[in-house]
């Protein structure tokens, strides 16, 4: 007689438990786990932004630990995240840009405007280099050691906890090696 | 007025997210791309397929598969392309793995237990079978005769 009751307690507490990380936990499933981890970069070959000299391929990624990030200047939460690549730039971290689907025009006055945290930026006008990247969200960053693999990706705008917690930690440990 | 709402009503097609130009003038290509778009998942709109989306990266998709078919690629090397970069969850139906065989064999454990519960109850009905009820006293009858008769029933 007790077996439906510990049945429909199990059960609750199963379901129970997954609700209670989406909701309260604060636990995100909109981000996904990305399949590029732990892997080298994708080979690449990006033109500056109309204008500029720099232009990135994937060999500048394999002379240090960098920061790659995909960002647009049509992207509200890139301009929420850009005083903070601003501050990492200044602590000397090197991080390079991928301008996603941008008109040149408006990524110049947004370097202009709000400074450029970039060492160099490549313009993927197609979007078919982000795709290599396994990128589906704007702004996204990239942690790359110095052989060139991926060793963490995040999703989102960077924020003070981000850089903190994750971030931070993880560029020391890398270096450390 | 009528039948010009009627007119317009059978006039309308369903859209479709993909666009003219996309379209690949090979009829067989085309197909398999079609194909094998219904079954990746939009990223940005996650439960639609990149065939059914309207966001730029859906579109991005769907061009990228077609260019690797006009490269000469099979189906299974477009999906490994895609799969190679998203991971998995880009799939709208998992692949069998160690890591999914929870989610697969799911349903066959609930529905096992389902049966053998509905097994175990009806094996325990027979001693509540009709035969072994005492039928009703004279006493019994008179009033369900008379209960039948009245106007409430």
């Amino acid at each position: 007689m007790i077996i439906p009751f510990l049945t429909v307690i199990v059960i609750s507490a199963v379901f129970g438990a997954y609700l209670w990380q989406v909701g309260p936990g604060g636990k995100d499933i909109s981000t996904l786990p990305s399949a590029m981890i732990d892997k080298p970069v994708p080979d690449f070959i990006l033109p500056p932004i109309e204008g500029r000299q720099d232009g990135l391929n994937s060999s500048h990624l394999k002379r240090g630990v960098s920061l790659v990030n995909v960002w647009a200047s049509w992207c509200p939460p890139c301009r929420v995240e850009h005083p903070f690549l601003m501050e990492l730039a200044r602590n000397g971290v090197a991080i390079y840009g991928i301008n996603y689907r941008d008109k040149p025009a408006d990524a110049e006055r947004f370097l202009r405007n709000l400074g450029d945290p970039y060492q160099k930026i490549g313009a993927d006008i197609t979007g078919r280099v982000s795709i290599d990247w396994g990128i589906y969200g704007y702004p996204e960053t990239f942690i790359v050691d110095q052989s060139g693999r991926i060793r963490y990706r995040h999703v989102g705008p960077i924020t003070r906890d981000v850089i903190d917690k994750l971030i931070q930690p993880l560029l020391t440990k890398i270096v450390k090696k | 007025m009528k039948k010009l709402v009627i007119l317009l009503i059978l006039l309308a097609t369903p859209v479709f997210a993909i666009q003219p130009d996309e379209i690949l003038e090979n009829r067989e290509f085309e197909t398999r791309a079609r194909e094998i778009s219904k079954g990746l998942r939009c990223l940005v709109c996650q439960n639609q397929s990149i065939d059914d989306s309207d966001a730029p990266l859906a579109r991005d998709l769907r061009v990228l598969v077609r260019d690797r078919i006009e490269m000469g690629e099979t189906d299974d090397q477009v999906m490994k392309y895609i799969v190679d970069r998203y991971g998995d969850f880009v799939l709208l139906s998992p692949p069998l793995k160690l890591s999914t065989m929870v989610l697969w064999a799911a349903p066959t454990i609930f529905l096992s237990i389902g049966v053998f519960g509905l097994f175990r109850w009806f094996r325990r009905r027979p001693e509540e079978n009709w035969e072994n009820q005492t039928p009703l006293t004279v006493e019994e009858n008179k009033k369900l005769a008379a209960a039948l008769k009245s106007e409430i029933f």
